[in-house]
């Protein structure tokens, strides 16, 4: 055992460089590289020490091969016979148990690691529970003790573990922010998953849908947003407060009531199975999970515009997914405009 | 007609070796749209559908009906001659085999022709391949399609198991057999036991779909993810019946062109005997974050770590096979040679996949579609280019072309390499596979031109293979009982292409690597086992073509048997089963057909043999 954890320590100082090398990789809101959280960093911890392992593996093994290739290859009038060898017991010993000795030096962490993810807070009266549910081509967050349901951003409150229930109404997602924490898969009633992760920092992080679930998988983003203990109270409050909220047009008023309320909720109506809640949609990320609502960005633009995208043409941003086009229910091109302006306007504090 | 009606073990290898190069252009092709489709980000080349029809049918099609018909080309083409028999034990079987596998595989392609290739990833995961999220008939083509191929796999294993086991020539005891024909008789017996599952699993699939039982379906009280665990028994198995032969081609490559024997024979029979244990102990691997529980993840993390103690036996042995020897880089040891290092590669990131927590971040990324093509592609591939090469003149009387070879082989490894190297890294900065397009500004979009790229410079290696066999053809067969000079094995002591008994006389094995014993003995061949007699042979048939055209038919009926037709001739056909019973009747005629006639077969007489 103590030479078990000898050859770890020798591994460090490589580990340590390894992850120098590698934290330059990718995006801090979305590399696995570049972990934000705590379990997240438990798995790059593991990645590091595997990655430090398998170099030292294929350096022995590239620098035997260069070895043989050059210093054996057949040279020209050679032709005597080599030696014909049967093989060799304590080599072939050698070459078993030092991978056996380098697995066990894996598995050892691995397995504390196992166990470790398996804690899940569902039953930590401190944490913030979360009910999953991903949708064809959406993601529905339940926030079952403040009675509160919102789609697409998900906010949570830095430093607070975050318990999660995961399931899926339709086909099989796997729910996955990198740099916070590995994926875990949405299965069907009946095959709940937990788990849970936190985020020290304020930021927004990358989401992702991780199972093939049709045309639009590549498309079923969305964002977690940590922010302050005092501005996540501030949201609850805001998502609670019965805001009565419609159009101000009597027309449009009607057509929005009558075309976008029979599938979506908005403020107090109760959280609808088939289509994302509404409220407060102005002040989201994103729209549709990937329009960008970030003008000062190359790939973003304003709300209103990302909005009006969406609406003339849901299909065309996110091919497969259920959202009827407005214009064959009845709607023009104006009161789509209209409808996408008053959306724009909808936002939370 | 020869070549639908033959029993010849050498003339189905070929039968096997061209429709695997059809398919498996085919899932070239497949792979090169889905490359150009991912060159920039937001592309829009590819619609999302066909994008998702094109990876299901890429892996689909590459797996079981690309690089599974060369395998069973080279098994047949080798393993009756390394092992000094006429045949294999059932010659009928074995062009049964293959005719159920081409039907299979063109029942399966036709869906790109009749109205929806199948969308929901070569793994199929339920509920998506459910008839409630995939309407069209591709996964009907799929369950179906895979159903017929894989009675032909199954068919083939079985009978290389009784062959290997039965038809040794004498002298040959189990540990004096060439590594290429271990490795047969474990993948065959792999195949024996996983593809039953696989059987299985398609048949409740296909009930679900055609006749809505409920075996996956939550509402009807089925369970989406039991889908998983059936699929992947298979699944996990079924990476190493493609990997074993490939181990089994470098065994004998690499002692043959560096005059040595095999290092560690022993240890080398073990491993692959530990490896095909192991392999059906871990499927869950490819499961852990369908959410199994800490204690089921760290089970399947350790027994998976473990698969790599035998492997790495296997790399060191190569290794050492070469130590001491003299190393000739003929194109077939060029790709054993490419093999080592890029299989060691594939290698050790399936030993990171392993650890689980580490596996939530990398599972369903590119991380993952880089693992395994560096195990599929790198070593199976490569292998499989190492064995055509090395075994092309016994089988065809032509030797390749040693400079063409080389350059297939640096552009194809250099292509390789760059199409899959960085899609590690494209997995660990967040990119998931199975995405039709990528938003840009997530530093994805240089790496994935940079593969695709890649992927090109595979195509031009291909592309150099194919007209190096072009031309090969164009030749005159004259090539040598031993071209190579350094034979060690049986195949080497007849003629290229051996004839339609293999052997005049079965050989008398007397140690390892039979033909080489005899060679340092001062001898020229075999000493015979047996007096010329006359030596008999089975009958061509046509019998094994009817009956895979039988199912074939049974099949494209079973499936459109609830479809409303235009015509009412149509309807009245497919709905009340006519067609379906029509096939199956062909089958089960010709069947009948083999019971009540009995064939005996034909002899060749010595006099014959004498007068070549």
């Amino acid at each position: 055992m103590m030479k078990t954890w000898q050859a770890g320590k020798r591994l460090l100082p490589m580990t340590a460089a390894l992850g120098l090398l590698l934290a330059g990789c990718g995006r801090e809101d979305l590399s696995v590289l570049r972990p934000q959280g705590p379990v997240a960093e438990s798995s790059y911890g593991l990645m590091k020490l595997s990655i430090t392992i398998m170099i030292v593996v294929l350096l022995i093994v590239f620098s035997i091969a260069a070895y043989v290739w050059i210093r054996f290859r057949r040279k020209k009038d050679q032709d005597e016979i080599p030696e014909q060898v049967e093989g060799s017991f304590k080599l072939e010993v050698l070459w078993t148990v030092i991978p056996l000795i380098l697995v066990i030096v894996l598995a050892i962490p691995t397995v504390k690691v196992v166990f470790a993810a398996g804690n899940d807070h569902s039953d930590d009266k401190d944490a913030i529970k979360v009910k999953v549910t991903g949708h064809q081509y959406w993601w529905e967050f339940e926030y079952k003790d403040y009675g509160i349901t919102t789609a697409q951003d998900l906010i949570i409150p830095t430093g607070k573990h975050i318990a999660f229930e995961l399931s899926t109404k339709d086909v099989l997602h796997s729910f996955w922010v990198p740099s916070l924490a590995g994926k875990m898969d949405t299965n069907p009633d009946g095959t709940v998953n937990r788990f849970s992760f936190s985020a020290p920092n304020e930021g927004v992080y990358r989401g992702k849908c991780a199972e093939l679930c049709g045309p639009s998988h590549g498309f079923m983003e969305f964002k977690v947003k940590a922010v302050s203990g005092d501005a996540f109270e501030k949201w609850i409050a805001s998502m609670k407060a019965p805001e009565s909220v419609m159009p101000e047009d009597p027309v449009l008023a009607e057509k929005f009531k009558s075309q976008c309320l029979s599938c979506h909720a908005i403020g107090s109506m109760p959280a609808s199975p088939v289509a994302p809640s509404l409220t407060g949609i102005g002040s989201r990320e994103s729209v549709a999970g990937i329009l960008l609502n970030d003008d000062t960005r190359e790939d973003g633009a304003p709300v209103l515009e990302n909005l009006k995208t969406w609406l003339h043409d849901p299909q065309s941003v996110k091919p497969g997914n259920k959202m009827p086009n407005p214009k064959d229910r009845g709607l023009s091109d104006e009161e789509i405009d209209g409808i996408a302006e008053f959306l724009a306007g909808y936002t939370l504090d | 007609m020869d070549w639908i009606t033959t029993v010849d073990h050498k003339k189905i290898a070929i039968l096997y070796l061209w429709a695997g190069g059809l398919f498996f252009g085919i899932g070239g092709l497949e792979a090169i749209l889905i490359r150009i489709q991912l060159i920039k980000p937001m592309n829009t080349f590819l619609d999302a559908q066909t994008f998702n029809e094109l990876i299901t049918m890429h892996g689909t099609t590459m797996i079981f009906l690309g690089v599974m018909p060369v395998i069973f080309a080279l098994m047949n083409a080798v393993i009756p001659l390394q092992i000094g028999a006429r045949d294999v034990a059932f010659p009928f079987l074995n062009s049964l085999g293959f005719w159920t596998f081409l039907f299979g595989g063109l029942l399966l392609n036709l869906s790109w022709v009749m109205g929806g290739a199948p969308d929901a990833g070569w793994t199929a995961y339920t509920p998506l391949s459910g008839k409630g999220y995939s309407a069209s008939h591709g996964v009907d083509f799929y369950t179906i399609g895979l159903q017929i191929a894989g009675l032909g796999t199954l068919i083939g294993g079985i009978n290389f198991l009784a062959t290997i086991i039965t038809m040794r020539a004498p002298g040959m005891s189990f540990m004096r057999m060439p590594m290429f024909a271990w490795a047969t008789f474990i993948t065959s017996a792999i195949i024996l036991f996983a593809f039953p599952a696989v059987t299985v699993g398609l048949v409740l699939l296909t009930f679900d779909r055609i006749l809505d039982a409920n075996f996956f379906d939550v509402a009807g009280g089925g369970n989406p993810v039991l889908w998983q665990h059936i699929f992947w028994i298979f699944g996990h198995p079924e990476v190493y019946i493609l990997i074993l032969p490939a181990f089994g081609i470098i065994s004998e490559v690499i002692p043959t062109f560096s005059r040595k024997r095999l290092f560690g024979y022993s240890s080398m029979v073990f491993a692959t005997i530990l490896i095909a244990f192991l392999g059906f102990m871990v499927w869950a691997h490819h499961m852990f974050t369908t959410g199994l529980g800490p204690v089921a993840n760290a089970l399947f993390s350790v027994s998976t770590m473990l698969i790599a103690v035998p492997t790495g036996i296997k790399i060191f042995n190569w290794l050492f096979t070469m130590w001491g020897g003299q190393v000739r880089f003929t194109t077939p040891n060029l790709f054993a040679a490419g093999f080592i290092p890029t299989f060691t590669m594939g290698g050790v990131t399936g030993v990171m996949l392993a650890s689980a927590p580490a596996d939530f971040q990398f599972h369903d990324t590119y991380f993952v579609v880089a693992h395994f093509h560096y195990v599929i592609v790198g070593g199976l591939v490569l292998g499989l280019f190492a064995g055509l090469h090395y075994w092309w003149p016994k089988m065809f009387g032509r030797m390749l072309s040693e400079s063409l070879g080389k350059w297939t082989f640096w552009t194809f490894i250099i292509g390789f390499h760059l199409t899959f190297f960085v899609q590690h890294f494209l997995g660990l900065m967040g990119m998931q596979r199975r995405v039709f397009t990528y938003l840009p500004n997530q530093q994805f979009d240089t790496l994935n031109l940079v593969s695709t790229v890649g992927a090109f410079l595979m195509g031009v290696g291909m592309i150099i293979f194919l007209v190096n066999v072009f031309l090969t053809s164009r030749r005159p067969a004259d090539a040598p009982d031993d071209p190579w000079e350094d034979g060690r094995t049986l195949e080497w002591t007849i003629p290229s292409p051996p004839p339609e008994y293999n052997f005049k006389q079965t050989p008398l094995v007397r140690g390892l690597d039979a033909f080489w014993k005899e060679k340092m003995a001062g001898h020229k061949g075999m000493t015979p086992a047996e007096p010329v007699g006359p030596i008999h042979m089975p009958s061509a048939t046509i019998l094994p073509f009817l009956m895979s055209v039988g199912i074939f038919i049974a099949g494209l009926g079973f499936m459109f048997s609830r479809d409303e037709f235009s015509s009412s001739i149509m309807s009245f056909l497919f709905n009340n089963y006519i067609v379906t019973a029509l096939g199956l009747l062909i089958t089960f005629g010709s069947m009948l057909m083999r019971s009540l006639f009995d064939d005996h077969g034909w002899h060749i007489e010595p006099e014959e043999l004498e007068g070549r």
